[in-house]
């Protein structure tokens, strides 16, 4: 079980390391010290552009940051000038070499339309700020039990290539693949059978985290 | 002596939070903050609203200077900014200045340049006085701390 969950994080530390993007500096400074205090480590930017800097899609880098930590998360506040969360959802899907990385949207704002083209483009979650304790352990722990049921499973390395045999074949009118898309954390596990039709009707748990705030 | 001023303390900072949640000026965010504070980060909290004031009066600065343009508000931006000011706002709890922000917007996406005007200068009040709130707060707890430290010469 240990050896499992240690595929998943990066290098030989314990620790999952998680890139954090968000344009404000008060909420880059909240969500590094929540990420710390869980354990993690943190690398935290401020637009998506950096972003795609820092794990070298935009250049000849491979996957693997700067400081060579492999990045296991990705945490994206949604609106940022320049490149929105989503767009740099988007990019990050539609790479082979980063598309399995679990991307996270942050959001001050509850629109359900957007919170539904988010899990469609292959969110793993759409979290209402503020972020809270409890929202990041929840995270980690649904990151982790990913991680060791797709290893246990011996699935993690086939499933770049079964991606690829169903891109084109792929039946859902979302524009992810079926086997790559999460379905919502409270099913577990991922895996390649995730029917088509779950994936067009709404999670269930995008009504979970989008909670009403009253002010809005 | 020594530990009569520091419940004293205590009483005066429990007081003071009390009365800014009571009055709805900061909301259950901020108490997750103080949650995070721990030996590596004694000063996380101050630190954070510290960032938040400095982003804050800017916003302040450019939202004023894009009402007084007469001749071209320009609408638009007010929003980003106030999308901004939102969002951190709700990052630190500040719940009473967020919710001027939502008001603010939506005079903002109206072109209602009364309204937005009214709504600024309501901002910059709460603005204020959240800033002398929570500076008395700090103080409260900078003097927990002296109180604290101020023991152990005598222990020996």
């Amino acid at each position: 079980m240990e050896a499992a969950g240690e595929v998943l994080r990066s290098g030989s530390s314990q620790e999952l390391h998680v890139l954090a993007v968000d344009d404000s500096y008060v909420d880059r400074k909240v969500i590094e010290k929540l990420l710390k205090i869980s354990s993690c480590k943190v690398t935290a930017v401020e637009s998506g552009a950096r972003a795609l800097q820092f794990l070298g899609l935009d250049g000849e880098k491979g996957a693997l940051g700067f400081n060579g930590l492999k990045v296991n998360l990705i945490m994206t506040d949604y609106s940022m000038p320049g490149m929105t969360g989503y767009e740099l959802l988007k990019k990050i899907k539609r790479s082979s070499a980063f598309r399995e990385i679990p991307v996270v949207i942050m959001s001050s704002e509850n629109i359900l339309t957007r919170i539904d083209s988010c899990l469609e483009e292959g969110a793993e979650e759409f979290l209402v700020k503020p972020v809270k304790l409890s929202d990041v352990r929840r995270l980690m722990k649904d990151c982790i039990m990913r991680g060791e049921t797709e290893v246990k499973e011996g699935r993690r390395v086939d499933k770049r290539k079964l991606e690829d045999d169903n891109r084109t074949s792929s039946l859902s009118s979302s524009s992810s693949t079926p086997s790559s898309s999460p379905s919502p954390p409270s099913s577990p596990p991922f895996g390649f059978d995730v029917a088509t039709s779950e994936l067009i009707s709404s999670p269930p748990h995008s009504s979970k985290r989008a909670k009403l705030r009253d002010s809005d | 002596m020594l530990g009569l001023a520091a419940d004293r303390l205590r009483a005066d900072t429990n007081r003071l939070l009390a009365f800014l949640f009571h009055q709805g000026i900061l909301d259950e965010q901020f108490l997750q903050l103080q949650q995070l504070e721990d030996e590596s980060s004694p000063n996380f909290v101050s630190e954070v609203v510290n960032i938040y004031f400095h982003e804050s009066e800017k916003l302040l600065r450019n939202l004023r200077s894009l009402l007084m343009d007469r001749e071209l508000s320009d609408y638009n931006k007010m929003g980003i900014h106030l999308n901004q000011f939102m969002g951190s706002s709700s990052s630190i709890g500040a719940k009473r200045i967020r919710n001027v922000c939502v008001a603010f917007r939506a005079a903002s996406e109206q072109n209602n340049r009364a309204g937005c005007l009214r709504a600024l200068e309501l901002l910059e009040h709460e603005y204020c006085f959240l800033k002398n709130k929570l500076h008395e707060l700090f103080q409260i707890q900078q003097q927990r701390v002296l109180a604290a430290g101020v023991r152990y010469p005598m222990q020996n």
